[in-house]
């Protein structure tokens, strides 16, 4: 017993979280006591005997696994646990359910963790369209509703689609530049392990007395400011999932900058690095906008602190302004990424190079420059200063070209290409270019502002952001599980549910989001339990195709989890692409690369005779000078 | 080796697309029925983008197929693509001609923002009061009249809206007219509509403020001038003296230092 104490793991987790929490706990009641203050304060607002546990705890339980240990006793001037490695790689399903350093298990469990967020955001998402089947009352009250809907955006966006694009990448990426780990493998498993419990207190504030946050993910003041106790849940949710964004943010930063195999100089670099080192940057620099909004929020609630109440002086817009700030680079955040997948899906299964990689290279810079002046987009109606909404808006427009640019050169890359569609990889690429361009075309019409001031906070942007981040982010992250599977699991997957599952999912898209650009624009607000009964047989449509779309997923939940366990064994390469990911075993080894890979060429080189864009360790002998690279010119 | 696109015919083909979505698209009413100034320039501002839209989907979807449909690999067929790596001149194109296209609608967009604004002479003030969840409504006279869950406007005549929210943000949204404006705490905004059609339609409001959301909601009525002023001189109470404060204390009165408008 006292061993399973001292050593870092689930036991000693249990304990530090109790330990932790209770320390918080006894720490309020201590200081209220010496205070001469009511020891509990249960205003709806309050609760400091839970809200500081909830900080406390989740830190003891990231302590008490071992997240920490080796920084604490290197800083202690104890000595350090010899790198013996024990902590790193999987030899069975145990090790991925521990501290783990291996950039390959850390992929894993992200993308599992984040996936069962997905799950549970998707059911949430089934409950509200079956609430809003019909027009009055029908499974749930009013404020049950406003709790399932916030609760479903933000499990989607903090705990699926941003992190799950950090998973992809933690597997991929380190292999696609030739690096045997990330930078910084104890930060990477530390960024991991504060994800699950962001989850944990989204979902936890259902047991919240006053319930789950209901105040959309936006958790405008002042009725976030006044909201009950499930509010700070989200408040500090934010947090940790923030930190943990920031932390994975820096580490692909200095992974990419000072980890690439000898030869990969930046126009070398595959379009999935660029996208994941313009999102870093993204993040970086964006993200403690959110997490400063939320604790501003939070003191507001806790502590008596005026930022957004007006009767002390405080200002109510201006919480929109610092959350945007973050939150429209946000959706670039959930964007980028998808990119990357995207330009090596259809590369490869077009067998053709990336057209225009410099360019596709430098819009993703664009878009970044760009996405930190167009924020005030989301309040054009939102009584800011009249005047801010032209320049916004022209910056908001131009966006759109980076953006036109990408979908071009993915259609320049198919022309003369050989296009092999026997891979739901491919089907989800193709398709999202489709769905994403309809959804850039209602961004468009939203960034002009009397178009917007119309349809803004109705159906309208239900169907606009659904359709970029679910038509967009959500296909090609499919894309991206799809395409790394078999390197991923060293299984390969059955295309014939894979199929099932792509065509469910694109009827299902299309169904349930095009009708609500039309209810929207004729009168239906968003965010509401009930409405007029004029849209009640579109929203019947649309909760059919919802359900449709829902049970979709179901097909693909059973395909991965099957063929993980029973799949057909995977070859090293079987879509037969350059990248060096592809050159490794699949799954890779325990270190990635026996001798680090010299990059020799550019990544997309298909069809140049000769052409190489990394030579392996071992395989040094039969090496010709290589041909030079011409990019970005025929 | 390379052979030669039929562009001329594609292109064809993207305009005919372009065509049959317009036709079928432009005709129908997306915002439903027009009820002010701001409508007309508004709706037209739509279609504009419409068949803009069309013509994007339509020049993309045509790309992606005709590519699909000549550029397949056969069954069996392991060769690569032919090894293009770009084509300067149609990136250029691909650059400027979207930019050009969203310069073009960033300006007209900007010149109906100016007319659906733009202050007429003798405007009727109207003082509008939100709380969770219900609006109430201040009218100029004798005092100042109030009702409450009822806002009756005069027809063709401009009417500024000053609105008060008085515990969390609300917004005020009647789709006919096509204005939305929040109501903000501690601050005074504007919403300027010329009603143009009698007749009654519904306030909504559009920003999330709690439970009773989905159903706060007013009567607003559309009625000649004489019709009007006999309706609020017909209102027997006058605003209560709490909401009246946000009233004086009109943060627009103080313009704001960096524009005109301030709103």
């Amino acid at each position: 017993m006292t061993a399973a104490i001292k050593r870092p793991g689930w036991t000693r987790a249990a304990l530090g979280t109790v330990l932790a929490a209770a320390f918080g706990f006894g720490l309020v009641i201590v200081l209220r006591a010496i205070s001469g203050l009511d020891v509990f304060q249960t205003e709806q607002t309050g609760h400091p005997h839970i809200v500081v546990p909830l900080v406390t705890g989740p830190l003891g339980f990231l302590a008490g696994f071992g997240c920490f240990d080796y920084w604490l006793r290197w800083a202690a001037g104890m000595p350090t646990i010899p790198e013996d490695h024990s902590q790193h790689g999987a030899t069975s399903w145990r090790d991925y359910f521990r501290f783990n350093t291996d950039h390959k298990v850390i992929g894993i469990q992200y993308i599992v963790t984040t996936f069962f967020f997905f799950f549970l955001g998707g059911l949430l998402a089934m409950l509200v369209r079956a609430e809003l089947a019909q027009p009055g009352s029908q499974i749930v009250d009013p404020s049950t509703y406003n709790g399932l809907f916030s609760t479903h955006a933000v499990l989607m966006i903090f705990v699926f689609v941003i992190p799950v694009f950090a998973g992809i990448a933690n597997y991929v990426l380190p292999l696609m530049i030739g690096a045997p780990d990330m930078a910084f493998p104890r930060l990477n498993a530390l960024s991991f392990w504060m994800l699950p419990l962001a989850g944990l207190l989204f979902i936890g504030a259902f047991l919240a007395p006053g319930g789950a946050f209901d105040t959309g993910w936006t958790g405008y003041a002042p009725l976030s400011t006044g909201a009950p106790l499930g509010q700070s849940f989200f408040n500090l949710g934010v947090q940790f999932a923030g930190a943990s964004s920031i932390a994975t943010a820096l580490n692909f930063l200095v992974t990419i900058i000072t980890m690439r195999a000898p030869g990969m100089t930046f126009w070398r670099m595959p379009l999935l690095v660029w996208a994941n080192l313009s999102t870093s940057l993204l993040v970086v620099a964006a993200t403690p906008f959110i997490a400063g909004a939320q604790f501003m929020v939070l003191f507001d609630r806790a502590i008596g602190t005026q930022f957004f109440e007006f009767a002390g002086g405080g200002d109510v817009v201006s919480y929109q302004h610092i959350f945007w700030f973050y939150s429209h680079p946000a959706v670039y955040i959930m964007m980028l990424p998808g990119f990357g997948i995207i330009s090596e899906v259809i590369s490869t299964h077009a067998r053709k190079p990336i057209f225009g990689y410099r360019l596709m290279a430098l819009a993703l810079i664009g878009i970044v420059v760009l996405s930190y002046s167009v924020w005030a987009h989301h309040m054009f109606v939102a009584g800011m200063f009249s005047w801010l909404r032209v320049p916004m808006m022209i910056t908001t427009l131009l966006i759109a070209v980076p953006t036109g640019i990408k979908i071009f050169s993915w259609l320049g890359t198919l022309f003369y290409g050989k296009i092999h569609t026997y891979s739901t990889a491919m089907l989800f690429a193709l398709a999202f270019i489709v769905t994403f361009t309809i959804g850039g075309i209602s961004g468009v019409m939203l960034g002009m502002v009397p178009i917007d001031i119309h349809v803004s906070d109705t159906y309208f942007i239900v169907a606009h952001i659904h359709f970029v981040l679910f038509g967009g982010s959500v296909f090609t992250i499919f894309a991206g599980i799809y395409h790394w599977f078999p390197k991923m699991t060293g299984r390969m997957y059955d295309e014939k549910l894979g199929r099932v599952h792509f065509w469910g999912t694109l009827l299902g898209t299309w169904g349930t989001f095009i009708p609500m650009h039309w209810v929207g624009m004729d009168g239906m607000p968003r965010r509401v339990a009930d409405y007029a009964t004029q849209f009640g047989d579109w929203n019947l449509l649309i909760s059919v195709f919802a359900f449709m779309l829902g049970a979709a997923q179901l097909v693909f939940l059973y395909n991965m989890v099957v063929s993980w366990r029973y799949g057909p064994r995977a070859d090293a390469n079987p879509w037969r692409a350059n990248t060096i990911e592809w050159q490794v075993s699949s799954p890779p080894p325990i270190f990635n690369f026996d001798e680090i890979p010299r990059v020799v060429g550019g990544p997309y080189e298909f069809g140049v005779p000769g052409a190489r864009h990394a030579i392996m360790g071992g395989e040094g002998a039969e090496v010709k000078k290589p041909e030079p690279t011409v990019v970005g010119s025929t | 080796m390379t052979r030669r696109l039929p562009i001329a015919k594609m292109f064809a083909v993207t305009l005919v697309l372009t065509a049959l979505i317009s036709v079928v698209m432009v005709p129908i009413r997306w915002n439903g029925q027009g009820a002010s100034t701001a409508a007309g320039p508004i709706d037209t501002l739509t279609d504009v983008m419409i068949v803009l839209s069309a013509f994007v989907f339509s020049l993309v979807m045509v790309m992606l197929f005709y590519a699909l449909w000549k550029f397949k690999a056969k069954p069996g067929d392991e060769s690569d693509g032919e090894p293009i790596h770009g084509n300067t001149r149609l990136e250029v194109a691909w650059t400027l001609i979207p930019t050009i296209i969203v310069l073009f609608g960033a300006g007209y967009s900007w010149a109906v923002l100016e007319d659906i604004e733009d202050p007429a002479e003798n405007p009727l003030k109207v003082q509008v009061f939100s709380q969770q969840f219900a609006w109430s409504f201040g009218y100029p006279g004798k005092g100042e009249a109030f009702s409450e869950g009822e806002l009756h406007v005069p027809l063709d005549r401009q009417v500024h809206f000053k609105m008060h929210a008085l515990d969390v943000i609300h917004s005020f949204w009647v789709p006919e007219w096509r204005i939305k404006k929040d109501n903000v705490p501690g601050i005074t905004t504007t919403a300027i509509v010329t009603p143009n059609k009698p007749g009654t339609y519904q306030l909504i409001c559009t920003e999330l403020c709690g439970f009773g959301h989905a159903t706060m909601r007013a009567k607003v009525v559309v009625e000649p001038a004489a019709e009007f002023r006999k309706w609020v001189a017909g209102l027997k109470r006058k605003v209560p003296a709490p909401l009246m404060e946000a009233v004086v204390q009109d943060t627009e009165a103080n313009p704001l230092p960096l524009g005109p408008g301030g709103a």
